[in-house]
């Protein structure tokens, strides 16, 4: 291996190398084709996000049929919003009420909803969280700056390779004249993971 | 984006507002390999969790502090070791191209598109 050189050459990071290597032999072997690849990083890049979570909470909100279905069978209930999983996994939507709060963690790795809420933010993969939320989930939520009163009772689920879990959150007071179009946009991702809350337009304090 | 939660939250963990998923490409492209390779039914999901379970949890005992930027470092490690457990692509295979792509790389002059240059190496 002769000298790494910055000068008018190109250079590629180990991992891009190693990527490239990976990506290059599955196509020889006709396993993986770059316009598919392309495709797919696309769909997961910008079409799927929280946004479709955001939906799903609005409509259970107003619709209490939907609701019932949602929290009876969440497969089926997402599938009519066109939300389907590609891993075969069952979908759980968990009710926050005023007793009980719940959120979600992976312990193993970062099995998330990734029809409904994309793919996971920083933190959800980070070991602190995973390792924490079991263990001190009050502690955690105070640090997302939740606080949850003691007779509230929080649970914590551990999603695996076979079933995601999402959060309905409790729809904020003050909200009751707000069409399901309006709603979707009070709401926030992590709190459809249970480290947030939702809060009426008018308790949300300028941010600078 | 205007969630006031995720700004103050967790000093030791890595927080983020709802921005890019991907850091850089090549994590995209790790990413969906994977998708694509389990989709064709070379492993179960499971399986997958499983290794990529293992390759963070060995992470972890090596030091890393596993803060969520390195995930797809251990996504990589896992497909890697998935694709030789599974008789998909051999461990040295992948090595030898590896190298290949580095050597590339470097003849290249920059802003040209880098290419693999097999009957050379034959």
């Amino acid at each position: 291996m002769s000298e790494k050189t910055h000068d008018g050459h190109t250079e590629l990071t180990d991992n891009e190398l190693r990527v490239r290597a990976l990506e290059s032999l599955l196509t020889e072997r006709g396993l993986v084709d770059a316009d598919a690849l392309n495709e797919l990083i696309d769909t997961y890049e910008t079409k799927i996000g929280p946004r479709n979570g955001f939906k799903v909470v609005a409509r259970a909100w107003t619709d209490p049929e939907f609701k019932k279905r949602l929290l009876e069978d969440g497969n089926a209930a997402l599938a009519e919003m066109g939300y389907e999983g590609r891993q075969g996994e069952t979908m759980v939507v968990l009710e926050n009420t005023p007793k009980i709060h719940n959120m979600v963690v992976c312990t193993l790795c970062s099995c998330y909803p990734w029809p409904v809420l994309g793919l996971p933010p920083a933190w959800y993969k980070s070991f602190p969280y995973r390792s924490r939320a079991v263990i001190d989930p009050r502690g955690v939520l105070k640090e997302f700056g939740v606080e949850i009163g003691d007779d509230v009772d929080i649970r914590v689920w551990d999603s695996t390779s076979e079933t995601r879990f999402i959060v309905l959150p409790e729809r904020p007071a003050g909200t009751e004249d707000m069409t399901e179009e309006e709603l979707v946009e009070i709401v926030n991702r992590n709190s459809l993971i249970g480290t947030a809350l939702v809060e009426a337009p008018s308790a949300i304090g300028d941010q600078s | 984006m205007n969630d006031p939660k995720d700004f103050g939250a967790l000093p030791s963990m890595p927080r983020d507002e709802e921005g890019p998923v991907f850091r850089e490409p090549w994590e995209a492209q790790a990413f969906s390999m994977t998708l694509m390779l389990y989709e064709q039914g070379h492993f179960t999901w499971r399986e997958w969790t499983e290794c990529l379970g293992a390759e963070i949890t060995a992470a972890e005992e090596r030091g890393d502090p596993d803060l969520g930027d390195t995930y797809y470092l251990h996504w990589l490690a896992a497909i890697e070791k998935m694709v030789a457990e599974k008789g998909i692509v051999e461990a040295d295979t992948l090595r030898r191209r590896k190298d290949e792509w580095d050597v590339a790389a470097r003849t290249t002059p920059h802003g040209q598109p880098i290419l693999l240059d097999h009957q050379q190496e034959q």
